[in-house]
Order: structure tokens, then C-alpha cells, then sequence
């Protein structure tokens, strides 16, 4: 289970997270929705330990990673496998390359071991065979797989998603997405995912929290989220102009 | 909220503190960045194909220019130094001039700012577009420390590099100055060579030498913090590239300066 609790984030004079607590349980899909440039990225950079809060913490199965540094949070960031927004794939490694990097260098895989866990990883995102092109060379839509692949290749108890979907059309989108499930009911792992794909990520989340102007507004079921009466909940899931933007 | 609790006649004042707390705060994030490189360095394991990978970027690459530079940089002081040699009728210390030259002074220095235009820049370009890119974070995600991936191997690798290409610049850079000297304007081989071997000494080449290891550490370590420390999008990188290449090239003329003058 992740915790987090009155956390809260500002740079320079912005508030960007104005004191977050949320739960996300252990072996669910948590979605974060949110308009963009609401917070949900920083908020994910504070559960990856890549950016300090100046108040709060997050706990991660009890431990508290905010205070950590080095090789304590090395060891909770083993568990982690994450799919940057833009795949954040290493240009100057192959597919196949990339998807091995964990494995070699992390873990210190012997060779066969790494080729069979790299082939299979690729097989499941349905890219067999393509291991030897490079990120330029494949579309937005397969490096999304491959991040994917390189993700759950080392088989992680926790993934978080960072926006995974964003610039694909809706049918990858929603292949994407089959993915992540398909992927979620075999290995089981502990989901937290930022995305703003409505209505097509309620088909795959088991908790669903809205993030507005640094807080959490709404949190609940998929079914709860979506029969809200709260006037940002319901403005952003209909996806109504924002009137004051407007005039 | 500050600037409302500050009396009128001491913002002036509030705002050189501040300032002056944000320099020291970089110089130490400057100094630690180069720390943590370094204790990257010394720890296993040790990225040997990086580093490797770093000569090839760093030194081999840059090659075709140092030659080119080096040569003619060799005719320009084998030309301006035997006309102005002949003045006083000392034609014949054409070579020890010429080699004195490049081997305490010019070798490194313009050795280094070529690779600077070359390698560096492009360095900074490609760290800062792995920062913008989330490469840097995905390394850090994984629990590899990126410093050890992409920053120790290429100060290494400006440590080993460096000398090289100076060695280089300054061996082609006295054959230029020959082809002017000797071929040109009819110096005889033996007086260009053989004064050479009487005036210069192992100390020169050591002023040298330890001028470009230097450089190797300052050019490296600039570049890759400035990549690594990258604004947003593609304006940050250019500006940090920029940032890269013009203090790099301003550190190389200062270190040279107060390095000449305590080693002589």
C-alpha cells in the first residue's frame, strides 16, 4: 500500500500540491485524473522520490521514502518499474537493448537469462521481432510498449504509469490500456497511474482520484467518480469549457 | 510575502544577500556535482564501455579538427616567428620558438577550446536532452545512479583525451611551423630540430601535459553539469549549451593564466 499524507509542494511562489492524502491500495489500478498542468506529474515525481515535499510524507508498505536518500531509497525504487510520459527510452540503445538495461544492470542477469526475459517481455506488448530497431525509428505507440515492456520486464510490485496514453489515437489508446489490464491481471502488481483519458480509463481502474489545484477532491470507484456531484469532478469528466477561461 | 515584511531601504540590501546566498549555493552544487562524479569514479562497477564509448566522442572524433587547427596554427607561428626572428638575424631559433610556444602555451589552450566547440557542446546537448526527456530519471528510477552512467565516464574520458589531442596538436603544430620554417622559407632542418632538442626540456612538456589534464577535468565537468542541470525544452538545452561552451572557454584562459604563473 502507498500513503500519502498532507503532502504539499510549491516552486517559488506556486503551489503546486496544497497538502495531498490518499490512499492506494496494494495489488489495485489507482488512476489520478486531473486537468493538465494540475499537479498529477509532481505529485508522481514525489511517489518516485525524485522531487522533495516541503510538507508530508509518503509511505510505501509503512516505510517513509521522503526522508530517504541512497541506497535506502534504492532499495524501495527495486520494486518500482515506471512508464515515463514519453517513454523516456535510451535513444542510443536498441529496443531490445533498452529492455535489458534493467536486467543487466540492476539485477546482474546472466546472458541467456536476460535474452529469454527481454524476448518474452517484448512478446507480451506484441512487439516479437522488433528488438533490434531503435526508439527513432518505431512510432509514438510502440515506444509506449516498449517503455511498457522495460517497465514490467524486471517484474516490479509496483508501476506507476505517467500519462502512458497521451498523444495516441483512440485506438491505441484503448489498446494501450487492454494492456495495462491484461498485463495487471497476470502479474498483480500495484497500479498508480496519471492519466486525463475519460471515459476510457474507468474501464480499467479499480480507484479513481481527482486532483484539482493541488488537492484531492474526489476519490472512490470508478461508478462513484463518474456519478459525482462535485462541479470540477463533473466539469472535467464531461469535459465542459471552463467558462471563466472562456470570457 | 517577503517583499512586503522587508523595509523599502533594506531591499536593496535583502536582494545582494539573496543573491549572493544563490551563487554560493551553485558553486556548491558545482563542487558537489564533481564530487559525486568522482566518487562515481572510484567505486565499482566500472562502466569500462562507457568510458570507452567517451574516448570515441571526446577524442577520436575530434581529430580532423585538432589536426587542422594544430597544423595551422604550426604555419601562422612558423611564418610571424621567423619574420620577426630575422629582424635580429636569430632565424635559427626558429624551432625551440615554435615548439616552446605550442608545448607550453598554445597546444593545450587551443587544443582544448576546439574540443570544447566539438565535444563539449554536444555533450551538454545530449545530457540536457536526456534530462528533458526523463532518460536522466528513468536511470535514477531504476535505482542506477545516472552519475555513474553518463558523468564519470566522460570526465575520465576528458582526463585521458585531453593530453592526447594536445600531444597531437602540438606534434603537427611544430611540423607546420617546419613546412613554413624549412620547406618555405629555407631554414635548414638540421637548426630547426636541433635548437628544438636544446631549449626544450621534459618541464615544458610536463606544463603542458598537466595544462590539458586539467582542461580534460574543467571542459567535462562543466559541460555535463550544465546538460545535466538543463532549463525546460528545447530553449533550456540551447541555453545551456551555450552556458557550456562560453564558461568552459573563459575557465580554460583564466586556469592557463594562474597555472603559467605558479608552475613555470
Amino acid at each position: 500500500m502507498i500513503t500519502v499524507e498532507g503532502l504539499e509542494k510549491s516552486f517559488g511562489r506556486q503551489a503546486v500540491l496544497r497538502g495531498i492524502d490518499l490512499e492506494m491500495p496494494t495489488g489495485s489500478i489507482t488512476v489520478i485524473i486531473g486537468r493538465s498542468g494540475g499537479g498529477k506529474s509532481v505529485f508522481l515525481k514525489h511517489l518516485l522520490g525524485l522531487v522533495r515535499p516541503d510538507a508530508g510524507r509518503v509511505l510505501v508498505d509503512g516505510v517513509e521514502i521522503t526522508g530517504l536518500r541512497g541506497a535506502a531509497l534504492d532499495a524501495i525504487r527495486r520494486r518500482y518499474g515506471v512508464v515515463f510520459q514519453g517513454g523516456a527510452l535510451f535513444d542510443s540503445m536498441t529496443c531490445l537493448e533498452n529492455v535489458a538495461f534493467p536486467l543487466r544492470e540492476k539485477f546482474r542477469l546472466p546472458r541467456p537469462e536476460v535474452g529469454k526475459r527481454v524476448e518474452a517481455a517484448l512478446a507480451q506488448v506484441g512487439l516479437e521481432g522488433m528488438g533490434g530497431k531503435y526508439p527513432a525509428e518505431i512510432s509514438g505507440g510502440m515506444r509506449k510498449r516498449v517503455a511498457i515492456a522495460r517497465a514490467l520486464v524486471i517484474e516490479p510490485e509496483i508501476v506507476f504509469f505517467d500519462e502512458p496514453t497521451t498523444g495516441l489515437d483512440p485506438i491505441l489508446v484503448n489498446t494501450i490500456h487492454r494492456l495495462i489490464q491484461d498485463l495487471h491481471r497476470r502479474f498483480r502488481f500495484t497500479a498508480v497511474m496519471v492519466s486525463h483519458e475519460i471515459p476510457e480509463i474507468f474501464e480499467i481502474a479499480d480507484r479513481v482520484a481527482m486532483l484539482h489545484e493541488g488537492r484531492i477532491v474526489e476519490v472512490g470507484p470508478p461508478t462513484a467518480i463518474q456519478q459525482s456531484e462535485t462541479r470540477v469532478v463533473r466539469q472535467f469528466i464531461r469535459g465542459e469549457p471552463d467558462t471563466a477561461e472562456v470570457s | 510575502m517577503t517583499d512586503t515584511a522587508v523595509p523599502l531601504a533594506l531591499r536593496p540590501l535583502e536582494t545582494l544577500g539573496r543573491r549572493t546566498a544563490d551563487v554560493v549555493t551553485a558553486l556548491g552544487r558545482f563542487g558537489t556535482f564533481l564530487a559525486a562524479a568522482v566518487a562515481a569514479l572510484v567505486t565499482p562497477p566500472f562502466k569500462l564501455w562507457a568510458f570507452l564509448s567517451r574516448i570515441v566522442f571526446i577524442g577520436y572524433r575530434s581529430l580532423l579538427i585538432i589536426i587542422l587547427t594544430g597544423a595551422f596554427t604550426g604555419m601562422v607561428l612558423g611564418l610571424q616567428i621567423f619574420l620577426t626572428l630575422s629582424r635580429f638575424g636569430s632565424e635559427a631559433f626558429l624551432g625551440p620558438a615554435v615548439a616552446l610556444s605550442l608545448i607550453r602555451e598554445l597546444g593545450p589552450v587551443l587544443a582544448a577550446l576546439m574540443v570544447t566547440g566539438r565535444a563539449g557542446s554536444a555533450l551538454t546537448a545530449e545530457l540536457g536532452i536526456m534530462r528533458i526527456t526523463e532518460q536522466i530519471d528513468a536511470l535514477t528510477v531504476m535505482a542506477l545512479n545516472p552519475m555513474r552512467y553518463l558523468v564519470a565516464p566522460s570526465v575520465l574520458a576528458g582526463v585521458v583525451a585531453f593530453p592526447l589531442m594536445t600531444a597531437i596538436f602540438d606534434v603537427v603544430g611544430i611540423f607546420g611551423g617546419y613546412l613554413v620554417g624549412v620547406e618555405l622559407l629555407g631554414l635548414s632542418q638540421g637548426t630547426y630540430f636541433g635548437e628544438m632538442q636544446t631549449f626544450v626540456d621534459m618541464t615544458d612538456v610536463m606544463l603542458g601535459f598537466w595544462k590539458s589534464v586539467s582542461f580534460g577535468v574543467i571542459v567535462t565537468w562543466v559541460c555535463t553539469y550544465k546538460g545535466f542541470n538543463v532549463g525546460h525544452g528545447a530553449e533550456g538545452v540551447a541555453r545551456a549549451t551555450t552556458q557550456a561552451v562560453v564558461l568552459s572557454s573563459v575557465l580554460i584562459l583564466v586556469w592557463d593564466y594562474f597555472f603559467g604563473s605558479v608552475w613555470r
